[in-house]
């Protein structure tokens, strides 16, 4: 087996995401069980709150970093044919983020830091939360940096060639990550972790905020990098054909990057300290955000077309049949793209500078994300395991049947748990409650919705044990995998000369930059111009 | 000549680049349009206040908190949010009436949502917000705190009541 491959890292890290993923989900089923109102005996909000917020932290900070980290190493190492640039520093990298996970884990799971993923000062955790958070970020900066010297020693060696699409993209994320979570570094570092340990009396919950919302929108896209990433080059090869453009690709992960994260109000659009001007410049970003996706949808269902028509499907619509459905990299991408399709809608709305009044901060909000997040990126970390798994361990995936029938009931699963969230959103359902001692009226109205989602938890639960399940019997499986090569979608047009700029960063991450300054900068100064007071902890 | 000509070959994608940048300004566009002629932004105000010392400060000292009617025919209704309520806990307002709502937080982070209105705000310690609204039906509503605010949170909401014009608004 070639060494460069790095599948060992790759696999360590992949593991800790679904490990944490795992424990995510269990407490998701305990959350809508409590939540519903229906099991009166386990109903408390200190363990419902302390569920809540490791759950949030296990599925958006541990599992998605992970694996974006894990889905790295192996893109970079087989896309590139190059070694990882510097070997025990990513180890070293990886040990530091699992180091912070555990930190973070331990007031977590005991009630100290009971205030949400999102950290919501002026309530107070335990300090050890946040610099377990601190210590799982300075990690996955490490992978940044390893990621962005693997493409310039490769672009080095290779004068006038054109970085792989998966390496391009990966690099992409790698930066956009790197200049986002500056900003929830800088909460943390100079305003929580100095707080709670008492050294400085108060904080500006207004600048807390404002920094946090550097990092929220972008961070989505973090997440849902390596989702495009497997559909713009591992999707077309197993669907059997080729990438309609690779090119668009490029625009599509630039536009990411730049995009993503000066458009951080929409998380502010009802908070009072922020100007509605800025408000709305962040809007008409972020409808320029949605742009990148629409490309997405295009190329990638072209290239599915190409494939679906190579294999002899026929008519407007009878290449859709003629696709290889029994492979989970074509399910997981076809039933990703419907739930990217509903959400999408949901999303604009959110994205609306008025509209959004309607739904802010109701059950609508937890439907949307867990519709797009739970559904269109975990289902293609679902495909991305499933499709490495074999060449990383050299084995066969334990079974193939197995793994479509876990994609089709997490599909289900979140459906049933995410369209009864919309209705309860629109029906004035607040999110982040642990019960509903409302007026009756509401509350009967309610109800249904609130005993479907119970159903949807259990079904994603059994999809998630499903999924532990293959990977580990893949480990175990007696029958070698015999190819072990990991193949990358071919462009449908060869590339001749890839231009400066789509082969490269420097101009994209200073745009960035001016971009940021531009959308940022009096936002964050104005704290430090007027005279603001700041507030003091309060426990939960 | 297409400036999408030297990076993207198909004369189909180029197409679609094009009605998607379209889509996107268009729909940004109407919601700017509608946000401008209309005048309907989010709640925005720039306002800082000690949220330690409310009681201090004219504006938000208990007696001064309630529904007042101003000359103009317009109402103002100022109210403090705390763990684990809205104060003062019941509020009438007049139907069809402008109203703005003041309110601010005496300690953490709150929220507050009148389903199937469109008044919602984040309260947010060291500021002041500030919604201007109108409703216009008649009936009892729940004033619901929509953002974790500790472990009692869940119970934190209070009463609006929309009255008919001639019986003006008070609180309670």
């Amino acid at each position: 087996m070639n060494d460069d491959k790095a599948a060992g890292l790759a696999l360590a890290s992949m593991w800790v995401g679904f490990i944490a993923f795992l424990a995510a989900v269990v407490l998701g089923v305990y959350q809508v069980a409590e939540r519903s109102g229906t099991f009166p005996a386990i109903e408390s909000p200190e363990l419902y709150f302390a569920s809540v917020s490791t759950h949030g932290v296990l599925m958006a900070f541990v599992l998605t970093t992970f694996l974006v980290m894990g889905f790295g190493y192996y893109t970079a190492t087989t896309s590139l044919g190059q070694k990882v640039w510097n070997k025990p520093l990513a180890w070293f990298g990886f040990w530091l983020s699992v180091a912070g996970v555990l930190t973070a884990a331990v007031p977590l799971l005991t009630g100290h830091a009971s205030v949400l993923y999102t950290f919501y000062p002026p309530l107070k955790a335990h300090p050890a939360f946040y610099i377990g958070a601190t210590l799982l970020v300075v990690g996955s900066w490490i992978w940044c940096l390893e990621m962005i010297m693997m493409m310039a020693v490769w672009k080095r060696a290779h004068p006038g060639e054109t970085v792989p699409l998966a390496m391009y993209g990966t690099v992409a994320n790698a930066i956009m990550w790197v200049i986002t979570s500056l900003g929830v570094a800088s909460e943390v570092l100079f305003q929580l972790i100095p707080w709670s340990l008492g050294l400085i009396e108060t904080v500006d919950v207004g600048l807390a905020r404002t920094l946090f919302s550097w990092t929220l929108h972008a961070i989505v896209y973090f997440w849902l990098f390596p989702a495009y990433i497997a559909m713009y080059t591992l999707l077309p090869k197993a669907a059997g054909g080729r990438l309609f453009s690779d090119q668009m690709g490029r625009v599509a992960f630039i536009m990411l990057l730049v995009f993503s994260v000066p458009i951080g109000f929409h998380h502010l659009y009802m908070d009072p300290f922020q100007a509605a001007g800025w408000k709305f410049l962040h809007m008409t970003g972020t409808f320029m955000v949605a742009v990148p996706t629409l490309i997405t949808g295009f190329t990638i269902i072209a290239s599915l077309e190409i494939a679906g028509r190579l294999r002899g499907g026929k008519g407007l619509f009878g290449w859709i049949g003629a696709l290889p459905w029994s492979n989970p990299m074509v399910t997981a991408a076809g039933l990703g793209f419907l739930m990217l399709a509903v959400g999408g809608f949901g999303g604009m709305i959110n994205a609306s500078y008025a509209m959004n009044a309607m739904v802010h901060n109701t059950q609508w909000v937890t439907g949307h994300f867990h519709l797009i997040f739970g559904g269109t990126v975990v289902i293609m970390y679902f495909a991305i395991a499933y499709h490495l798994w074999p060449k990383m361990t050299g084995r066969q995936l334990q079974s193939n049947g197995m793994a479509l029938t876990q994609l089709w009931l997490w599909f289900i699963g979140i459906l049933v748990l995410t369209l009864p969230w919309h209705q309860l959103g629109l029906d004035g359902q607040p999110r982040r409650i642990s019960s509903t001692p409302y007026d009756a009226s509401l509350v009967e109205m309610w109800q249904p919705n609130e005993v479907a989602m119970i159903v949807g938890g259990v079904i994603l639960l059994i999809s998630a044990l499903m999924l532990i399940l293959v990977l580990v019997k893949t480990h175990g499986n007696a029958q070698a995998e015999s190819n072990l090569e990991l193949e990358y979608a071919e462009p449908l047009h060869s590339i001749l000369r890839m231009p400066r700029l789509m082969n490269g960063f420097g101009f994209w991450t200073l745009l960035v930059v001016v971009y940021m300054i531009a959308s940022y900068g009096y936002p964050i100064a104005q704290f430090f111009l007027m005279e603001t007071h700041g507030t003091v902890p309060w426990s939960i | 000549m297409d400036p999408l000509k030297h990076i993207c070959e198909d004369p189909l994608e180029r197409k679609w680049v094009w009605i998607s940048l379209f889509l996107a300004i268009v729909m940004g566009g109407m919601l700017g349009y509608y946000a401008i002629a209309s005048n309907i932004h989010p709640p925005s105000n720039v306002e800082t206040i000690d949220s330690s010392r409310l009681h201090l400060t004219e504006e938000f000292a208990e007696d001064n908190l309630g529904v007042k009617a101003n000359p103009d025919g317009t109402v103002t209704v100022t109210m403090v949010a705390a763990r684990y309520g809205f104060y003062p806990p019941r509020i009438e307002v007049p139907v069809d009436t402008p109203v703005t709502l003041r309110i601010a937080s005496a300690d953490v982070l709150h929220g507050v949502h009148v389903p199937n209105t469109n008044m919602a705000t984040m309260i947010v310690p060291g500021y002041i917000s500030e919604v201007n609204t109108t409703f216009p039906e008649t009936g009892e509503f729940s004033l619901l705190c929509n953002e974790y605010c500790g472990l009692g949170h869940d119970s934190m909401w209070s009463r609006l009541v929309v009255v008919p014009k001639n019986e003006g608004g008070q609180s309670s």
